[in-house]
C-alpha cells in the first residue's frame, strides 16, 4: 500500500527541479564562486592572503563603520519607533490610518531614493546643507532610521495593540503612577517584540548599500559598499571575496539573534487575540501631537527636499529636470536617456517579477503540504535573504562571465533580470505560503471526492484562492525588482543603465543640471514604485477571506 | 478473521478477490448477466497507521461490507480510529494494511478522484469562491456533463435538499444547515456509488441535527444511495442508518 506514496515523489522533485536549477544556477554557484575566490588562489588554500585581507586597517574600519552604523540606525529607529507605536498603535483616533499609511511609505521606497531624497537634504545647497553632514555617519543613520521605523511601527505596534489592558490597570489600582506602571509592565512586555524588531533592523543596516553608497561616498564606507569598491575601484576581487565572507558572517550572526528574539516573541504573545487599544482623550492629544510632529518631520522633510530639489532650476523653479530626463545628456555622464533607463527598469522588473512568481507559486505549492524534501527546498529559497543583494551581483558577475557550453552570459541584460528575481523570490514565496497553507487541506479532499485530479484541483480549487495573493506578491515582486539597486549595480552595463543605476550615475556627477536630473528621475522611480504598490494591493480580492 | 455485519450478498466475492482487471470485469460483467445487483463495498482486514513515534495505529484490521442502497453508521467516541476508517475507504488517507474493493474489484490503484465515492465532512469543505450552484456543479464538470444537463441536474439536485432557488447564493449568505445541506446535494450529484458522510451534523445545534438527521435519511433512501455515516451521536446513527457498528480503539467491537 505504500507503493503509491512513493510514486508521488517523482512527481514532486521534477517540479521541483525548477526552482532548485535556477537558485543553483543563479545563486548557489556563484556564491560559491565568490567564497572560493577568497579563499584559493592558483588551487590551493590561499590563508595568508586571506588574513592579509581580514588584517588590514582599512577592514578593521570598515567593519567597524558597519557595526557602528547599524547600532545608531537600530537605537534611533526604535527610539522612534516606539513611541510612534504608541501614538499610532495603542490609542485609536480619526485619521489614524492616514498616517499610519504615510509611515510605511519610506520602507517600500526604493533605497536609491531615500538616498537621493537625504541628499537632497544634506548637499552643501540643500535644506540642512549649512550643517555639514554630507558624507557623514550621523547622515547615513538618519536616513537609516527614516527607512526602517515602519518596521518597528509594524512589530512593537501590532504587539503594542494587542496587549491586555487589565495588567495596566491592575498595576494603577495597585498605586504605581503612569511612569512606573509603564516600566514596570507595559515595557517588559513589548520588550521581546523590541528585541525582535531590534534584530530585524540591525540586520538591514548592516546590509544596506545604496544610502551608505550615496551618501557616504568616499569618506565612510561599509562592508558592503566597500566590496563595491573594491570591484568596481580597485579592481581586487579576492579582496571583495574575503569581504563577502566577512558580511556572511556579520548577517548570520544578526540572523541568529533575530530568530532567537522572534522566538521569544512568539512565545510572548497572547494565545488569544484581544483588542488593547483604547481611544485617545484630550489629555492624549499633547503627546500624539508631538509624536506625529516629530516622525513626521522626520519622514517628510528629506521627501519634500527631493521634490523641491528636483524643480529647482538655476532660474528659480521649473520643470526644466523632467524634461531633461527625455533629452540624451552628454555620453560621458550617460550613454542614453532617462527614459530609456526607466524603460529598461520596467522591462527587467517585468521579467524578473515574471520568473520569481512563477517559481514563486511552483515552490508555494510543493511546500503547502508539510514534509522534510518541502522544508529543504524552503530553506534553499529563502537562503537569497540572508545574503545581502551584492554579493548575488558580484557573484553572477565572476561566474557568468565566461562562456558556459559555448554561451556566454556576462553582460547580457537578463542577468539583471535573473539577479532581480532572486532577490524577490523569498518574498514571493513568503506571501503565497500562508494563504495557501491557509487553504482547508478538506477543501481538496472534497473536490479529489468529487472526481478532480491533482491538476484539477490546483486549477479549480487553489488557483482561484491564491489568485488574489499571487498577484499581490507580483506587483511586490515588480516593485522590488524595479527599486533593486545592490545587484543590479554589478550586473548593469552601463550602455543599458536602469532606473537606480543611472540615478546613482547622476547623482555623482559634478553639475546642477545632473544632480537635478537625478532628483527628478528618483521622483519617478518613487512614483512607479508607489503607483506598482497601491495597484497590487487593489488586485488582493476578497475572496475566501470572509470565510 | 472477523466479518463484522457481513451480508450474504457479498459473501460470493471474498473468496476470489480478483487480482487483475481481467478477472474483475469478468466477475462484474458475469453479475450483471446472471441479474445478480452490484456486491458493494467489502473491506477485508484495513488498517491505518500515522507516523510517530510510536505509530499511532488509528484503524486495526477492520472488516467491512456495505450493500448497494444501504445505510451503516460507525459510531463510536472520537479518535476511535472511525473518521480514518472511512477516509482511507474514500481513498484520501493511504491505509497501511488490508484492502478495499468494490463490486470485487480492488481500489488500492485507484486514486480518489476516480472512485466514484462522495465525501461530505463537518463542515468547511464548501468551495469558498463559488456559489451554490457552482458548488453543487463541481463534480459534473469534474466528470464532462454537458451544462445544460448540470443545470437541470443541479437544480434537481437542490430540490432534492429543499433548497429550490438558492443557486446564485454565495455560501457565505447560508446558515449552518444549508451548507451541510449544499454539501450533500453537491456530493449527491454525479451519482457516487458510496456516499461517506464523516460527523455531517456534528456543527450544527441539537435542534436542527435531529430534524436534519430524518432529512439526510430520507434523501439518501429517496436517492438510493449507498452510505456509510461517521458520528459519535448513538440516536443520530440509529435515526440514519439501518445497521449501526460500534468501533473502539480501531476496532469493531459488540
Amino acid at each position: 500500500m505504500t507503493r503509491r506514496r512513493y510514486r508521488l515523489h517523482p512527481w514532486w522533485w521534477v517540479l521541483a527541479a525548477a526552482p532548485m536549477a535556477f537558485l543553483g544556477l543563479f545563486f548557489v554557484w556563484p556564491l560559491f564562486e565568490v567564497l572560493s575566490r577568497g579563499l584559493v588562489v592558483d588551487g590551493h588554500l590561499d590563508a595568508a592572503g586571506m588574513w592579509e585581507v581580514l588584517t588590514a586597517s582599512r577592514t578593521a574600519k570598515v567593519v567597524a563603520t558597519t557595526v557602528w552604523l547599524a547600532a545608531l540606525g537600530t537605537a534611533g529607529a526604535v527610539l522612534v519607533g516606539v513611541p510612534a507605536a504608541y501614538a499610532l498603535f495603542r490609542l485609536t483616533w480619526r485619521g489614524q490610518r492616514a498616517i499610519r499609511a504615510l509611515a510605511t511609505v519610506p520602507f517600500v521606497l526604493p533605497t536609491i531614493v531615500v538616498a537621493a531624497a537625504f541628499s537632497a537634504l544634506l548637499r552643501p545647497s540643500g535644506l540642512l546643507g549649512s550643517f555639514d553632514l554630507d558624507q557623514s555617519v550621523a547622515a547615513i543613520a538618519v536616513a537609516l532610521v527614516f527607512y526602517n521605523i515602519a518596521v518597528v511601527l509594524r512589530i512593537v505596534g501590532g504587539a503594542w495593540s494587542a496587549m491586555d489592558p487589565s495588567t495596566l490597570s491592575a498595576a494603577r489600582v495597585l498605586g504605581a503612577s503612569r511612569w512606573r506602571a509603564f516600566r514596570a509592565v507595559t515595557l517588559p512586555a513589548l520588550t521581546p517584540a523590541i528585541a525582535s524588531a531590534a534584530a530585524i533592523v540591525f540586520l538591514f543596516c548592516a546590509t544596506s548599500f545604496g544610502v551608505v553608497l550615496v551618501l557616504g561616498g568616499t569618506r565612510v564606507s561599509t562592508v558592503e559598499t566597500e566590496i563595491y569598491l573594491q570591484v568596481n575601484q580597485f579592481l581586487d576581487l579576492r579582496a571583495a571575496a574575503v569581504l563577502s565572507m566577512l558580511q556572511l558572517v556579520i548577517v548570520g550572526f544578526t540572523l541568529w539573534v533575530a530568530n532567537a528574539t522572534r522566538r521569544r516573541r512568539e512565545r510572548a504573545l497572547p494565545s488569544r487575540r484581544l483588542d488593547g487599544t483604547r481611544p485617545a482623550t484630550r489629555r492624549d492629544a499633547p503627546v500624539v501631537i508631538g509624536i506625529v510632529f516629530m516622525v513626521g518631520l522626520l519622514l517628510a522633510a528629506p521627501l519634500y527636499a527631493l521634490v523641491e530639489r528636483s524643480l529647482r532650476t538655476s532660474a528659480g523653479h521649473g520643470i526644466d529636470h523632467y524634461v531633461a530626463l527625455f533629452q540624451q545628456p552628454g555620453l560621458a555622464i550617460l550613454p542614453v536617456p532617462v527614459w530609456q533607463a526607466a524603460v529598461n527598469s520596467l522591462v527587467t522588473a517585468a521579467i524578473a517579477a515574471a520568473i520569481a512568481t512563477m517559481l514563486g507559486v511552483l515552490v508555494a505549492y510543493l511546500v503547502t503540504r508539510r514534509s522534510r524534501r518541502g522544508a529543504v527546498l524552503d530553506t534553499l529559497v529563502m537562503l537569497p535573504l540572508g545574503v545581502s543583494a551584492v554579493m548575488v551581483g558580484l557573484g553572477l558577475l565572476l561566474t557568468l562571465n565566461r562562456p558556459i557550453f559555448g554561451v556566454t552570459l556576462g553582460g547580457s541584460w537578463w542577468l539583471v533580470a535573473a539577479a532581480q528575481a532572486v532577490v524577490a523570490l523569498p518574498l514571493v514565496v513568503r506571501s503565497i505560503v500562508p494563504t495557501a497553507r491557509a487553504i482547508d487541506p478538506r477543501l481538496r479532499m472534497a473536490a479529489s471526492a468529487l472526481g478532480a485530479g491533482t491538476w484539477q484541483i490546483w486549477r479549480r480549487v487553489d488557483w482561484p484562492m491564491l489568485r488574489g495573493a499571487v498577484g499581490l506578491s507580483m506587483g511586490f515582486a515588480f516593485a522590488i525588482a524595479l527599486g533593486e539597486f545592490g545587484a543590479t549595480s554589478f550586473l548593469a552595463r552601463p550602455t543599458r543603465p536602469t532606473l537606480p543605476t543611472a540615478i546613482y550615475r547622476l547623482l555623482g556627477r559634478p553639475g546642477i543640471e545632473n544632480i537635478g536630473m537625478a532628483f527628478a528621475a528618483s521622483v519617478l522611480l518613487a512614483v512607479l514604485t508607489a503607483s506598482v504598490m497601491m495597484a497590487s494591493e487593489r488586485m488582493r480580492t476578497q475572496v475566501g477571506a470572509d470565510l | 478473521m472477523k466479518n463484522v455485519g457481513m451480508k450474504d450478498v457479498t459473501v460470493k466475492n471474498v473468496s476470489e478477490t480478483p487480482a487483475s482487471g481481467a478477472s474483475a470485469s469478468e466477475i462484474s460483467s458475469g453479475a450483471t448477466s446472471a441479474g445478480v445487483k452490484s456486491t458493494g463495498l467489502r473491506v477485508s482486514s484495513l488498517s491505518v497507521t500515522y507516523p510517530g513515534k510510536p505509530p499511532v495505529i488509528a484503524v486495526d484490521g477492520a472488516d467491512l461490507s456495505v450493500a448497494p442502497g444501504e445505510i451503516v453508521a460507525l459510531l463510536g467516541p472520537s479518535g476511535c480510529g472511525k473518521s480514518s476508517l472511512l477516509s482511507a475507504i474514500v481513498g484520501v488517507v493511504e491505509p497501511s494494511g488490508g484492502t478495499v474493493a468494490w463490486d470485487g474489484v480492488d481500489l488500492a490503484q485507484t486514486p480518489v478522484h476516480k472512485r466514484g465515492f462522495g465525501l461530505v465532512f463537518q463542515d468547511g469543505q464548501l468551495f469558498p469562491h463559488r456559489t451554490v450552484a457552482g458548488n453543487v456543479a463541481f463534480g459534473l464538470e469534474m466528470a464532462g456533463v454537458p451544462q445544460h444537463e448540470r443545470e437541470v441536474r443541479v437544480e434537481a439536485m437542490l430540490a432534492l435538499v429543499g433548497l429550490e432557488g438558492y443557486s446564485a447564493r454565495a455560501i457565505t449568505e447560508l446558515s449552518g444547515g444549508q451548507r451541510q445541506r449544499v454539501a450533500l446535494a453537491r456530493s449527491l450529484a454525479p451519482a457516487p456509488r458510496l456516499l461517506a458522510l464523516d460527523e455531517p451534523l456534528s456543527s450544527l445545534d441539537a435542534d436542527l441535527r435531529a430534524r436534519l438527521a430524518v432529512d439526510v435519511r430520507e434523501i439518501l433512501r429517496e436517492s438510493g444511495t449507498t452510505a456509510i455515516v461517521v458520528t459519535h451521536d448513538p440516536a443520530e446513527a440509529e435515526v440514519m442508518a439501518a445497521r449501526v457498528l460500534r468501533m473502539r480503539d480501531g476496532k469493531f467491537v459488540g
